[in-house]
């Protein structure tokens, strides 16, 4: 019996798949058990677990992965456009197509390292947003963004001899995916990227990658090419990006040009400062904290808030409404640049440093029991 | 489990990870059984119904957000019977008793848009998912408003346009669920060409600069169209990204064109901007083909002159209603605002405010809120007092045919509000079209049981 996975990893990887799978439960008393956020949850999260397996393992630091989510959300919303509504042909589509994308921009980006490398791939993503944006306009309808009509092609539903009434979704072998069913299947698609990543990091070509991250130079001077691991690194992260595009574009069949703006390529670089580079549940634990700052505190208001507060006496109550209301709604991105400063000088490791220190506080305090605990470990 | 202590046998995981994924494949059934339960997406069950709206709160068109914003909250007021009833009086006929919508109280969730497609949809999809919305409504960007009527479209749940003015909402992508009060481009263009005609002559070189999204597209396309028909001819059009703030890079090439016409196809922070940078640059006192230079701005609203100040004066434009009309449902409606706001409302405050009226009367025609029926109710539909006369809501394409107006900025404004000037009202029959010359398909009115 071949040994597959250690103990640690497996835990690891079972205790994830519970909590997405637990989330509708687990989210709701946050106001956020609906499914359009939980979607969204499981969609960032694969991005930033892809984008993790370049800037974690490898450390390069890349300023323009929302071009590759964008170009496979693209590519799955024409997809579903030509050939057929179905998902499974869109994402192969899409993943592929932004594979082929991360090659070109990878194999000439990855000429430079360090900062140099950074400022290419914003260049590069800055670029290919003003092509969607305004020259490419007939492929993707620029600002209004590209959706999904009647009057569609569909060139293998059509064979099919398959015709829809009224406004077309994408479906799954007939089945739609809205709502929970859209979370399921990409909560299945989550636990699977990670699964991979965690393959990955524990694989040869893992450490390989860790290596580079250490010190390039010396692995050169031991002979080694590092140029094609590291290109390799950057097109599975450039395929996981297209994935969660592709998934975006299956639960919300709508491709809009800000998604590959330079705002998402730094917010996914975020993610996965916030929640602990280099870690596999911290990228997807930033994801989802900025995710759900995002979409709940953007949508409280006044109102809400002095609900909230009513329990202090009168005029205490509005000074604190008046304090707390530029924190949320359209001030959110306020709350989240706090929390981000106070990560960064506290727990320079992300919060998963921060987990790990309360582990090693509760493992001190109990050392006279020998045992091993049993409980989830951040895996590095 | 003595397995689990050396790790784990490929077999094993391929067991588990089965199971994970035929347990995964049926936890959702579980989950939507409940949406079969319901007649429709929320059906308002309790003593409340919730509208959902949806406002660019920041971006470009912030400013049209929060105008409208005040008047949804006026209209829910009126509504439910607080204040002075407002439109409620005016509205012929009326089927609102001043006591909610079918004796539910009407309460509101709001969602910032920021001006863009991607976050207005998902504002729209959390505010009906989560919130229970019936009804979503408002926007002032039509990338924003087909955006959200596709979505609507395929949630079940009737969408009431707010400010968007491109062809495209109720032409190539109209649908059976979205509604639009506000005239469009191509009635723009029947309006403004003959003024122009007028007071420029026929001809003339007009240079457009276009809001490069849906809205600016159709809207250099009607205007196009409609000043070449007088015989004037386009030099150019170049488009500008939705948001510029620096007008300089377009209006520079413009000088030696040999234009002598500026056509803004911008609206809200970027008219604001574009037209006072061209006046900055001088336009309007340069001479060109031995005419005076002019600048046309087809689409404007009383926001955009108040930022735009001086600049705006003698401008040519046309607007959806205008607070200084006279009939009762115009008085009635600007007195109602600036009692509680201090100030008129605009255009798209009045469009924001008739739609959320029109939904109300159109359910309690209907007596249920069950959307099909409540679509039959809108279509077809023929009103008069809401301040834009007889009003036809027609049902070939949701839009409403109305009299438009032509204004001109105030050369001589008594307040900081009298900035416009009505110059004409073209009545309804002249801005009618036939409804077939932009194509598109409303889709089926049954929704489709995907709300959870």
């Amino acid at each position: 019996m071949t040994t597959f996975m250690s103990r640690n990893d497996l835990f690891l990887f079972l205790g994830f798949t519970v909590v997405v799978l637990a989330m509708p439960i687990w989210l709701a008393p946050f106001g956020a058990g609906y499914p359009d956020l939980l979607q969204r949850f499981m969609i960032f999260g694969i991005f930033a677990v892809g984008f993790n397996i370049l800037f974690g393992l490898t450390g390069y630091l890349s300023f323009g992965h929302a071009a590759f989510f964008g170009v496979g959300s693209y590519a799955a919303v024409w997809s579903f456009k030509l050939l057929t509504l179905d998902a499974i042909p869109a994402m192969i589509f899409a993943v592929l197509i932004s594979g082929l994308f991360a090659l070109i921009i990878g194999f000439l980006c990855l000429r430079r390292s360090g900062i140099y490398f950074s400022i290419l791939t914003l260049a590069f993503a800055q670029m290919s947003y003003n092509l969607a944006y305004s020259v490419l306009t007939p492929i993707t309808n620029g600002e209004t963004g590209l959706q999904l009509t009647l009057a569609d092609p569909r060139f293998l539903d059509a064979a099919m001899g398959q015709t829809f009434s009224g406004q077309p979704v994408p479906t799954l072998l007939g089945q739609q995916l809205g709502g929970y069913a859209g979370f399921y299947f990409c909560a299945g698609f989550l636990i699977l990227s990670f699964f991979i990543a965690q393959r990955i990091a524990g694989s040869p070509f893992g450490m390989m990658l860790k290596a580079i991250k250490s010190n390039q130079t010396r692995m050169q001077f031991t002979g080694f090419n590092t140029r094609p691991y590291a290109l390799s690194a950057f097109v599975i992260s450039g395929m996981y990006a297209g994935l969660a595009g592709a998934l975006l574009a299956v639960t919300d069949p709508l491709a809009g040009a800000e998604r590959m703006q330079w705002t998402a390529s730094g917010e996914v670089v975020l993610m996965t400062i916030l929640g602990g580079v280099g870690t596999l549940v911290g990228p997807v634990i930033g994801a989802w904290i900025i995710k759900y700052f995002e979409n709940i505190l953007s949508a409280l208001n006044d109102n809400i808030l002095a609900r909230f507060w009513s329990f202090l006496p009168e005029g205490v109550a509005d000074v604190v409404v008046k304090i707390t209301s530029k924190f949320v709604g359209d001030g959110w991105h306020l709350t989240l640049g706090l929390a981000f400063v106070i990560v960064v000088i506290f727990l320079p490791g992300g919060i998963m440093e921060g987990v790990r220190r309360i582990a090693a506080a509760f493992r001190r305090s109990g050392s006279s029991s020998a045992k091993p605990s049993a409980r989830t470990q951040p895996a590095e | 489990m003595t397995i689990l202590k050396r790790g784990l046998s490929r077999r094993r995981v391929l067991q588990t990870g089965m199971a994970g994924i035929i347990g995964s494949g049926v936890a959702p059934l579980v989950f939507t059984k409940g949406a079969w339960a319901q007649e429709f997406c929320n059906n308002p069950t309790g003593d409340t119904v919730v509208f959902g709206l949806n406002l660019p709160l920041t971006g470009t068109y912030a400013e049209e957000g929060a105008d409208e914003q005040k008047a949804y909250e006026l209209a829910i007021a009126h509504l439910n019977g607080e204040g002075d009833g407002g439109l409620l009086n005016v509205l012929q006929p009326s089927a609102l008793k001043g006591n909610g919508i079918l004796g539910k109280k009407v309460t509101y969730v709001s969602s910032d848009s920021q001006t863009k497609s991607d976050v207005a949809r998902a504002g729209a999809t959390r505010m009906i998912e989560r919130d229970g919305a019936i009804m979503i409504t408002g926007g002032s960007s039509s990338g924003e408003a087909i955006a959200v009527q596709g979505l609507c479209q395929e949630m079940g749940v009737i969408f009431m346009a707010g400010l968007t003015h491109s062809n495209d909402t109720t032409g190539k992508d109209k649908r059976r669920y979205g509604f639009r009060h506000f005239f469009n481009a191509y009635q723009s263009g029947i309006g403004l060409a003959p003024v122009l005609g007028q007071s420029y002559g026929n001809d003339r070189q007009a240079y457009h600069l276009t809001a490069d999204y849906t809205w600016g597209w159709t809207q250099e396309e009607s205007i196009k169209n409609a000043t070449e028909a007088l015989g004037w001819k386009t030099t150019a059009a170049v488009k500008t990204p939705l948001g510029t703030t620096d007008y300089s890079q377009y209006l520079t090439p413009i000088l030696n064109s040999g234009a002598d016409v500026l056509i803004l196809n911008h609206y809200g922070l970027d008219m604001v901007n574009s037209l006072t940078q061209a006046v900055q640059f001088g336009m309007r006192d340069r001479q060109a083909n031995g005419k005076d230079f002019q600048i046309v701005t087809p689409l404007i609203s009383e926001l955009m002159a108040k930022g735009a100040g001086e600049s705006v004066k003698g401008i040519f434009g046309t607007s959806n209603w205008h607070w200084n009309l006279q009939d009762p449902g115009s008085i009635a409606f600007t007195k109602s605002f600036g009692a509680a706001y201090g100030s008129p409302p605009s255009q798209a405050a009045h469009t924001a405010y008739v739609q959320a009226l029109l939904y109300a009367d159109a359910v309690e025609r209907a007596g249920t809120f069950y959307p099909p029926e409540v679509i039959k109710a809108l279509e077809g539909h023929e009103f008069d007092g809401m301040g834009n006369g007889k009003t036809l809501y027609r049902a070939e394409d949701h839009q409403c045919i109305k009299s438009v107006l032509v204004v001109q900025g105030n050369e001589s404004p008594t307040s900081e509000f009298d900035v416009l000037n009505v110059v004409q009202e073209i009545d309804r029959d002249t801005v009618a079209y036939d409804p077939a010359i932009f194509g598109g398909d409303l889709g089926p009115a049954e929704p489709v049981p995907m709300c959870a």
